[in-house]
């Protein structure tokens, strides 16, 4: 379990690899999501909407960066979780999720480490672009 | 209307039974394997009273219950000319195998930016618990091109 003190302003924690994204996965992430949005199953139905074919559910990768976290410490230790959708996945993208320490402070007499986190493709263009509040002893 | 007539709607709320299956089904789907996902001892261990659901599965919860994007039926605008910009999540307590969730969906804010070309709306879902503790707060944009 990472504690506090160990911790700097700037430091990374450690990254995760998720992928290469698979149409099979997109179909399993629709049902599991809730999110039957045809762009993220039939090429047919993504090129109507402009697309070039299908393309990732902004929440897998969001999900992923969620991994991020709770790789990092037990889930219940989340305090906040955010991200912006900067730009699309497509299969046979491969998602890296990084983080590192923007503030360290107390709140409610809790020690918190604020993060800034990043999922990037393998271009290392980012797709996500998010904040987290983590509390640590 | 107007789109400033949409700030502070309420929806009616909705319910949701959280299902063990469900919880290892989104935990495989996005290649989540920790056991506390999808083993009850390996999730009671980790002092949860059943599998904890993930981060971000509280979204599927308002997603199955049409109560995600449904502001955009309500401003008449086409689905294909929106995207989902941002979300965050604020945590207050974990969402378990066995809860039952109530959620209430507040459009929180609509406004526009670079003349208009781009319309913003924000929206907020609580979500509480059978036991009427807060759980999980849910913060939506979605993100509509005009013109």
């Amino acid at each position: 379990m990472p504690k506090f003190d160990d911790f700097n302003v700037g430091d990374a924690i450690p990254e995760t690899t998720k992928g290469p994204i698979t149409r099979t996965q997109l179909a399993l992430f629709a049902g599991a999501s809730g999110d039957h949005n045809p762009i993220h199953l039939d090429d047919e139905e993504a090129r109507k909407g402009g697309l070039p074919g299908v393309i990732a559910h902004g929440m897998l990768n969001m999900a992923y960066l969620g991994q991020l976290l709770s790789d990092f410490v037990p889930q219940s230790n989340i305090r906040s979780f955010s991200a912006r959708f900067v730009a699309m996945t497509v299969p046979g993208d491969t998602i890296t999720c990084r983080g590192e320490v923007a503030e360290k402070r107390e709140e409610n007499g809790e020690k918190r480490l604020d993060l800034k986190i990043v999922a990037v493709n393998q271009k290392d263009e980012t797709v996500l672009d998010g904040a987290a509040s983590i509390a640590l002893d | 209307m107007s789109y400033e007539d949409f700030i502070g709607k309420e929806y009616p709320s909705f319910t949701a039974e959280i299902e063990k299956g469900r919880i290892r089904q989104f935990a495989n789907a996005i290649g989540e394997t920790n056991p506390v996902y999808n083993d009850e001892k390996a999730a009671s261990d980790a002092g949860y009273k059943s599998l904890p659901a993930p981060p971000t599965f509280s979204f599927a919860i308002a997603m199955d219950a049409g109560q995600s994007f449904n502001i955009l039926e309500d401003m008449e605008i086409p689905v294909t000319r929106a995207v989902h910009g941002a979300q965050g999540f604020t945590y207050k307590q974990a969402i378990c195998a066995g809860d039952e969730i109530t959620g209430i969906q507040k459009i929180t804010n609509v406004f526009e930016k670079k003349g208009g070309a781009l319309l913003f709306i924000e929206a907020e879902i609580g979500m509480v618990n059978q036991n009427g503790d807060s759980v999980c707060d849910l913060q939506t944009t979605v993100i509509v091109r005009n013109g």
